[in-house]
């Protein structure tokens, strides 16, 4: 019972299985960069015949990377991870915590880079000697009385044995920070449009209103264009509505979304209308009022006595690329109708008479914003962050440990320095001889 | 000067040092190795001016972006990466032969970018989803880790090479390469130090997919063949670490490894499709 559990527990903590599973994940996803993902079922009948698409439906090839084969797989990563790291970790810790001081003096002889010198005064004089140089090559050494001699005992970078374990588990992380956003989160979309506010989501996929706590009022969307004519930014000036009240005001952009409550905001896309949004503004009397205007189309304006009618009755392109200039006709029954160019999203002072009228004009768009909650993106940043520590203290960090026994062998003090290093053996082996010329020139000063 | 002189004056740098590399290799002339150094350094620093000069120029288009964002400006950027890389490696392993496995990579991605079908030269507004400057980290990051990958296939063919001479004339000619341990050894630690920037790409691509979209992860082809570049890169440091794979094994992977890379960086604009298109113009 006892050996069939370990060779299960052997299994899974299995190196081999961790090899198969990650050559089977990397042939596995190529799959689905080859098969057209998330299209609709005809669409695989069409491509592949019907039989292929019935085998295809079986194996959630369509949207293979959700499937529970591949779910599967990568938990068995994980499993093989966390099994792996638990069978191996406390041995780990043992070298990391180990006290040095006690170790098997006959193993010191025997290492591979090692140097014995026989200064000529006492033991503790070596020691105290020994002691300073290793200091002033950056090694902070501790001692202890053993027998026959004293024992000396530094060393750099122990933790750096736990790097891979910090590598490893970075993607557990990962994975929980993954898992939280699929069972947390959600994505959607929201079409605003300009001076209106709204508080519902649509799901993507399935198209389900998701209604939010608060509400967002687009109050301003700008394209502007490259002069080949391509977009070149797209801006929404947004503002969150608690219960009607503004709470926070911000200019979201492609790559700058708005935060709020958890919810992220993405500028993603916008729709033109062929429609104006115009302010009215009697300089006056200060009343003022806001049109949504379409081109060719008169619109009215009864204010007091006076009737105002405009309409926008032509445009122009302009030196600038994408900005159109507009015709204006406007007439107030005090004399002849005015007519005035004004550019997109400018602002024109129209004198009539005695009053004096402020007139602006932009082209009226609804913004397009991708909102998405994720609660696990954290989680994910930090396993990232983690997996990057790891790997340099995994790959670059060595565990260097050095031991010198001075011993008192026929009346005659006697230096051992003996060191190892878990990688870079070249590296270490430079840095040992820096020292023991270091400890050699020192001792025979 | 305008850029484009630059660095059509770099590709032929990077042919010259190719063939000055190549022929150390084979004539056992060391004099020539250290022609080939000073052309590598003095196209290097051609091609820098070139990199440097085209970004001005796009500041002065109006567009104002790093030289990063597509097809042709990723191949000049993919070939500065290998030759600084090279460089820092001749320096720390005083081995000249290996650049004629690494530089002519440098090379034929200069060429491929200068004559390559439908590679744009143009310098081009970027669309808003590309101003950003994680876009910038991600292609810096991923490159440098390609460019070991590259480095690392030419370690490997080298070591096969040398391996698998057996006849009498070949012998003489590999004995002028290093050990094959040596070989072996500083493929590995190659390998590792790509290892840590694909990592690291890979992340930058996810922050910025995440800024952008509002999704880090979204298994776009491009994304997804990242990812089984990584697989196979992890698989090859375990096989060595635990199950003590090397030398032939090694190479092979190294080689192998490196197609998956190619296949990332070309294959998925060409052959597939997905969010990464803006690399196939
Ligand atoms: C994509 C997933 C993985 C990554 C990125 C990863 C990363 C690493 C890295 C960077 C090292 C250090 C290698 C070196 O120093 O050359 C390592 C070592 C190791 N890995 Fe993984 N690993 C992964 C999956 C696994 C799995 C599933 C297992 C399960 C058995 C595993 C078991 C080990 C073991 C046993 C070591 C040696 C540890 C030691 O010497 O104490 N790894 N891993």
């Amino acid at each position: 019972m006892s050996k069939n559990k370990n060779s299960f527990i052997d299994f899974f903590a299995s190196v081999k299985l961790a090899l198969f599973v990650l050559f089977f994940l990397a042939v596995s996803s190529i799959i689905g960069t080859v098969i057209p993902q998330k299209k609709p079922p005809e669409a695989y009948i069409e491509l592949y015949g019907d039989n292929m698409a019935k085998l295809f439906q079986v194996l959630d090839i369509p949207d293979m990377y959700n499937s529970w084969w591949f779910i599967l797989l990568l938990g068995l990563l994980c499993l093989n991870l966390i099994v792996c790291t638990i069978k191996r970790l406390p041995n780990v810790w043992r070298m990391v915590t180990l006290d040095n001081l006690t170790t098997d003096l006959s193993r010191l002889g025997k290492m591979k880079e090692r140097k014995t010198y026989h200064p000529s005064g006492s033991i503790n004089e070596a020691a105290s000697q020994v002691k300073n140089s290793m200091t002033s090559c950056g090694w902070k050494s501790s001692e202890t009385e053993r027998e026959g001699g004293i024992l000396l005992f530094a060393q750099t970078g122990p933790w750096s044995r736990l790097g891979v374990y910090v590598v490893h588990a970075s993607i557990i992380v990962i994975f929980i920070g993954a898992m939280i956003g699929s069972y947390f989160g959600y994505k959607g979309s929201m079409m605003i449009p300009e001076t209106t506010s709204k508080d519902t989501i649509f799901e993507f996929g399935t198209g389900k209103p998701l209604k939010l706590d608060f509400s967002i009022l687009c109050e301003r969307f700008i394209l502007t264009r490259y002069d080949t004519g391509a977009p070149k930014e797209f801006l929404s000036d947004l503002v969150v509505l608690e219960q009607g009240k503004e709470v926070l005001r911000r200019s979201i952009e492609v790559n700058d979304p708005l935060h709020y409550k958890g919810h992220t905001f993405y500028q993603s896309s916008y729709e033109p209308y062929n429609k104006f949004l115009v302010t009215l503004t009697n300089n006056n009397t200060a009343q003022s009022e806001r049109f949504l205007a379409e081109p060719g189309k008169e619109v009215k304006w009864k204010m007091g006595q006076s009737d105002i009618t405009y309409g926008i009755i032509n445009r122009q392109a302009t030196n600038e690329p994408g900005v159109l200039n507009y015709k204006i006709w406007f007439d107030d029954e005090s004399g002849e109708p005015s007519t005035f160019w004004i550019l997109d999203g400018g602002s024109v002072s129209v004198p009539r008479g005695d009053t004096d009228y402020t007139f602006t004009l932009k082209e009226f768009f609804a913004t397009g914003l991708q909102v998405t909650k994720d609660p696990g993106v954290w989680y994910v940043y930090i396993g990232c962050i983690l997996m990057l520590l790891g790997l340099t203290a995994a790959f670059f960090v060595s565990h260097r440990r050095i031991w010198v026994f001075i011993s008192n062998e026929d009346g005659k003090s006697q230096v051992l320095v003996s060191g190892t290093s878990n990688k870079n053996s070249l590296a270490f082996e430079k840095t040992f001889e820096k020292l023991t010329n270091k400890i050699d020139s020192d001792l025979s000063a | 000067m305008t850029s484009s002189q630059l660095l059509g004056i770099s590709t032929l740098g990077y042919l010259l040092a190719s063939a000055v590399y190549i022929a150390t290799f084979i004539f056992k002339t060391k004099k020539s190795g250290i022609i080939g150094t000073f052309i590598i350094l003095l196209t290097f620093v051609i091609q820098t001016v070139g990199i440097g000069l085209r970004w001005y120029e796009s500041y002065e288009m109006g567009y104002g972006h790093a030289p990063m964002s597509n097809m042709y400006e990723s191949l000049v950027f993919f070939s500065w990466s290998i030759i600084i890389f090279y460089i820092l490696l001749e320096m720390k392993f005083k081995n000249r032969l290996l650049g004629a496995f690494a530089v002519p990579f440098a090379f034929v991605s200069m060429a491929y970018a200068s004559f390559g079908k439908g590679i744009n030269q143009e310098i081009n507004p970027l669309i808003p989803a590309l101003q950003s400057n994680w876009l910038i980290a991600h292609v810096v990051t991923c490159f440098i880790g390609y460019a070991a990958f590259a480095v690392a296939c030419g370690l490997g063919i080298m070591y096969l090479m040398k391996a698998t001479s057996d006849n009498k004339s070949t012998e003489s000619l590999m004995s002028t390469l290093p050990d094959l341990k040596v070989i072996d050894d500083i493929t590995h630690k190659t390998i590792i130090f790509g290892f840590l920037w694909l990592t690291g790409g890979i992340i930058t691509g996810a922050v910025w997919a995440n800024s952008a979209w509002g999704t880090y992860w979204s298994w776009d082809p491009k994304e997804t063949w990242s990812l089984i570049t990584w697989f196979i890169y992890a698989a090859t440091l375990h096989a060595r670490f635990t199950r003590g794979w090397q030398g032939k094994r090694i190479a092979w992977l190294a080689i192998i490894g490196f197609f998956a890379v190619m296949f990332t960086y070309f294959g998925v604009n060409f052959l597939l499709s997905g969010l990464h298109s803006y690399g196939s113009s």
